[in-house]
This record gives structure tokens, C-alpha cells and sequence, in this order.
């Protein structure tokens, strides 16, 4: 499983409704319901990943978030997933503000800009960096607000957001994110995963 | 040979070896009037396994009838939906018991227009009693009772048959465990009402017509049903794909003729639709039938209309709309999955991209029947499962 799921997982109660925006082909939601007994829906983009959610027997909307999360109706699910996508909106202010009426909790992970590696590839190269999280080039990435854990730690304060749990992850650990140690996290993370209300 | 109303009383008679139930349980219509004791023909696919969970009800629509796959016994040609339904196919009927009813209304055996009045010992004609999509699926659920099939697995319908899902999913809550209601919506737009209204006009403007009393006479009024059928079959195809599979060709001839003739394919194509139409269906039928769907909005039915429409729905929906319909388009699918969304239902949607228009349900659309199948297998698996818990 990956890491970022086993977070995710452990973060979510039993028995909760989750709608999972960008679903993929559902390998999420699937975790969900067999080890959590959760309620999960999908939205996803592609249609090839609609097709194979529904093959499983999951509930997935084809549809695109940046667009459609209005038909969602208010603090309908008890929390709403967000993987590694927050940073290919044309709005993510809006989309957040989206997720947060949808639900009453949001879980965010992002790519995170701030990581070592990122920073030395600029750096020290002086071109855009391409890592495992990030392996697309400048010219085709679809990340269009690339941002790093300090970035959306800063952007929740700002705009009142309340951070109930912040995780830095990498290969082989995971850790809490602090306002204390948040410069240190922000360095050494590839992902950061953040649980909003 | 036999005129066309000798083919049809022909048909008529055959009619008699068709599988009915008549139902005795009075049924008060929305117009008020209370029927009681009517026919209604249907058929059946596949058999009713032992646990009762292989049950998939089909609900036809506009021109279709109880006959999904295999041969239609009255007219000799396919199935209507012999694409998707049958053995081996997306809707296997090896594995899956499926029911199809005709809808009152019709003209394949059930209780319709052309139905001889007991009172006047005449074929109903106008006397017959305007119906909506509500009463239809009512006289359809008794069908389920007779069978013995309390809970279905699943049940679909596209366009009008979409239609009778979503009334029958709101009606009847809970009597499916899944639901596909393919290219409809919750209620006609002005587009489809003034594109039914054009079948209606073209009918009514035969003088053969004659205010619905035709049948005493065993006439058809052809060309108007012709036309009325051509219509529809504009609105069915998409503008790219008419014009990807006939464009400017013409009909078996090298050179424009100067006449009104049909020079062109896709007029010879129409009148094709128009002329095999009227020597199996009733023109009567196409009033009543256009009139249901005109008159279908279901948000009109509940309190806190659509929300109210859907909810405590246990169903699990999936509802597939195709990008080239502009019958009932994306958008209008779309909002069914919205209104279902705001009920908390269970629902999934998908577009399927394709050129061929509202038809594509009816013809082989592989990403379409594999969407299907893929969904109903599934849904069998977690039907089986929640029997047995």
C-alpha cells in the first residue's frame, strides 16, 4: 500500500461517509470500504478510471472538480480526500473553500515544493525539479500552483482554516508537522498531508 | 397480398399467443379514472434462480415493446435491444432472469388504444384514457408481484425507458437494489415536448386520420405515422454522425434527377424508417405514448420536488448519458445525477463519447455495453452478498 494511503487511512474513523475528489481508478476508495467499513464516493476526471471504479462495483462521478463540486450539497460527507491534486487547479482557493463546505473535514495531501531535493535541483542546476513526486517536466506538467508545506501551512492561518493534524511523509516515516518544526518538515518531506475543518 | 390494415388486424390476431397478465387490481390513472381488470404482455429471458437475485427488469421506450432479444415473434425481426440483451451479452441471459413489459398505452398486446372498449365493442381510439409514466410502471409492478420477484437486482431503461426507471425508483422505493437509467431526465424539456408535438401534428394532419377512429374503418393513417417517425429518427442521430454515414450520397443513382424523389440516401433512409414503422405500430399508440412522456416531470410529484422524488433511496444508481445526444443531453443527465446527489442517493454517472447520438444505446456501442456489464456484474456480486448477511 502506499505510504500516503496508510496515512490517509489511519487518519479516517469507522463507519464515515468520504467522498474521494480525483478518485483514480478508486485503489482508495477500495482500502476504504474493506478496512474502515466506509461509505465512499467518488469524482474522477478520466474516463478510462471512471470505467474501472465502476467495474468494482464503486460509486464515482465522471466529472471534473474544478467545475463540479457545487452539486455536492453542504457538509454532505463527513470528510472529503484530496490526493496530490490541490496543486493542478486553475482556483485552489476555490476548490479548498469547496471541499470545506462539502465536508466536515478535509484531508489534503500536496507534493511538496519545499523538499530538499526540489530546492537543490533549482539550485544547484537552475532548472525546474523533476522527482518521484513530481516527474513531469516544466512543459507538460499539470501542476500549474506548485506550493510547499510552509506555503499551505501559512495559506491555512491567513484564511482561518483550522489545521487539526499536519503530517510530513517520506519513503520510510511519517511525522507531525508543527508551527515549531514546520521549517524543518517543510525541508525534509516529500508529501505533506493535511486534515482541515 | 394483404393491405397494410389487413397486415396489422394479421398482427393483431397473433397478438392472441403472446404472454399477458390481466390485471384485476383496480388502477386509479393520474387522470382520475379507475381501469380494472386489462392486459398487460410481456416476456421473459433466462430463469429466476433459486435465490430470487438475478431478476433485471427493462422498461422500453417510445416504439419499443415487451421483445428485447432473440426474434420478435409478431414482426420476425430482432429484438429491440438484442445489442445489449441476450445470451453472452452485457446483460447475459444466461446468468440474469430478465423481464420486459409493454406499457400501457402500447400496441404489442397490452391495454392500449387500439384494445377493443368493452362498453362500445370498438376499439378504444380517443376513447382511451390520456396515461403518464406513473401509471405505465404501476401496471408494471404487479408484473413483479405475478412473478414472484420481490427484489430485483437491477433495472434499466434508456430515453423513455430512463424515464420509467426514475418513476419507478420514486414510486416504489427500494423494490431494486440497483438502477441504470440511460439518456432521459426527471422531466421533458420544451425541445423534446415540441419535437412530440411535430409526431402528434403529422399524425393528426392524415386525414385517414380521422379524429383516431381509423381502426373501424382497418386503415392505417400511414403516411402521417411516416412522417412522425421520421421525425424522431432526426432526432435520434447526431448532426456529425448523419453526415459521417450519409453526407451528400446519393440513392443508387449517379446524378441529381429534378424530382422529389428521394435522391438522397438519407431521404431514402427516412422513408425507409417511416414505411417499415407503420406496419408495426399504431399511430393512436404514438399519441398517447408522446403525450406520457410530455407530461412526465417528476419533480412535480413530491414535496421538496426532485430531493423529495429520491429520498431514503437504497438504490445503487448509475446513469450514462452519451456526448453526441442532444435529446437528453449530458446536461440533463447530469442534473438527475444532482438531484440524486442532494438526496444522498448512491449514484455514479459516466458520459460515453460517441458519435452515434441518442441511439447509441440501441446500437453496438462497445464502451457503452462494457460500462453496462461491468456495472450490473458488479452489482450482482454485492446483491448476493447483502442476501446472504
Amino acid at each position: 500500500m502506499k505510504k500516503e494511503f496508510k496515512v490517509i487511512i489511519d487518519l479516517l474513523p469507522k463507519n464515515v461517509r468520504v467522498l474521494d475528489v480525483g478518485c483514480g481508478d478508486g485503489s482508495l476508495m477500495d482500502l476504504l470500504i474493506k478496512e474502515k467499513n466506509i461509505e465512499a464516493r467518488g469524482l474522477e476526471l478520466v474516463e478510462e478510471n471512471v470505467k474501472k471504479c465502476i467495474y468494482k462495483g464503486l460509486s464515482v462521478i465522471e466529472g471534473d472538480a474544478e467545475t463540479e463540486l457545487h452539486q455536492f450539497p453542504s457538509q454532505s460527507f463527513d470528510f472529503v480526500v484530496l490526493s496530490q491534486t490541490l496543486q493542478a487547479f486553475y482556483n485552489p482557493e476555490k476548490v479548498l473553500k469547496d471541499l470545506l463546505r462539502i465536508g466536515k473535514s478535509v484531508i489534503i495531501s500536496i507534493p511538496n515544493f519545499g523538499y530538499w531535493k526540489v530546492r537543490t535541483s533549482l539550485l544547484l542546476f537552475g532548472k525546474m525539479p523533476v522527482t518521484k513526486t513530481l516527474p513531469n517536466s516544466w512543459y507538460n506538467t499539470p501542476n500549474l500552483h506548485m506550493c510547499t508545506i510552509k506555503d499551505l501551512f501559512h495559506f491555512c492561518l491567513e484564511k482561518n482554516i483550522k489545521i487539526d493534524r499536519a503530517i510530513g511523509v517520506n519513503a520510510n516515516s511519517t511525522s507531525e508537522i508543527k508551527k515549531s518544526n514546520l521549517e524543518i518538515k517543510n525541508l525534509f518531506s516529500k508529501l505533506g498531508i493535511f486534515l482541515l475543518s | 397480398m394483404p393491405g397494410l390494415a389487413g397486415l396489422f388486424f394479421y398482427m393483431n390476431d397473433k397478438l392472441k399467443n403472446i404472454k399477458k397478465l390481466n390485471i384485476s387490481k383496480p388502477l386509479l390513472l393520474d387522470c382520475k379514472q379507475t381501469v380494472r381488470d386489462f392486459p398487460l404482455a410481456y416476456e421473459t429471458y433466462g430463469e429466476l434462480n433459486e435465490s430470487k437475485d438475478n431478476a433485471i427488469l427493462i422498461f422500453h421506450a417510445l416504439t419499443g415493446d415487451q421483445f428485447v432479444s432473440g426474434v420478435n415473434p409478431i414482426t420476425k425481426k430482432e429484438g429491440w435491444w438484442v445489442t445489449a440483451v441476450g445470451p453472452d451479452k452485457a446483460i447475459d441471459t444466461n446468468k440474469y432472469f430478465v423481464i420486459c413489459a409493454n406499457v400501457i398505452g402500447g400496441c404489442m398486446g397490452s391495454w392500449g388504444p387500439k384494445e377493443i372498449d368493452k362498453k362500445t365493442n370498438e376499439p378504444y381510439g380517443l376513447n382511451f384514457p390520456v396515461i403518464t409514466i406513473r401509471d405505465m410502471v404501476k401496471a408494471q409492478e404487479t408484473l413483479l408481484d405475478h412473478l414472484g420477484v420481490e427484489k430485483l437486482l437491477c433495472a434499466t431503461g434508456g430515453s423513455m425507458g430512463g424515464m420509467q426507471l426514475l418513476q419507478f425508483c420514486a414510486t416504489f422505493p427500494n423494490r431494486t437494489f440497483s438502477a441504470v437509467p440511460i439518456a432521459c431526465s426527471t422531466s421533458h424539456s420544451a425541445q423534446n415536448i415540441a419535437l412530440n408535438e411535430l409526431a402528434r401534428q403529422a399524425i393528426m394532419a392524415d386525414p385517414v386520420w380521422d379524429k383516431g377512429k381509423y381502426l373501424k374503418k382497418n386503415v392505417q393513417p400511414k403516411n402521417g405515422l411516416a412522417v412522425a417517425r421520421m421525425v424522431g429518427h432526426i432526432s435520434y442521430l447526431s448532426e456529425k454522425g448523419m453526415q459521417e454515414k450519409f453526407g451528400r450520397k446519393l440513392q443508387e443513382k449517379a446524378d441529381y434527377e429534378f424530382s422529389f424523389d428521394a435522391d438522397f440516401q438519407i431521404e431514402s433512409y427516412l422513408r425507409h424508417q417511416g414505411y417499415t414503422f407503420v406496419e408495426r405500430f399504431d399511430a393512436n399508440s404514438v399519441l398517447y405514448i408522446t403525450r406520457a412522456m410530455d407530461y412526465f416531470d417528476l419533480s412535480r410529484q413530491f414535496k421538496g420536488g426532485l430531493t423529495g422524488a429520491f429520498k431514503n433511496q437504497k438504490t445503487k444508481f448509475l446513469v450514462i448519458s452519451f456526448s453526441s445526444d442532444w435529446l437528453y443531453t449530458t446536461k440533463e443527465n447530469k442534473d438527475t445525477v444532482i438531484a440524486l446527489n442532494a438526496s444522498g442517493a448512491d449514484v455514479s454517472f459516466a458520459e460515453i463519447k460517441t458519435d452515434k447520438g441518442h441511439d447509441s444505446f440501441l446500437v453496438n456501442e462497445p464502451e457503452f455495453l462494457k460500462t453496462l456489464k461491468g456495472f450490473i456484474d458488479s452489482m450482482h456480486i454485492k446483491f448476493r452478498n447483502e442476501k446472504r448477511i
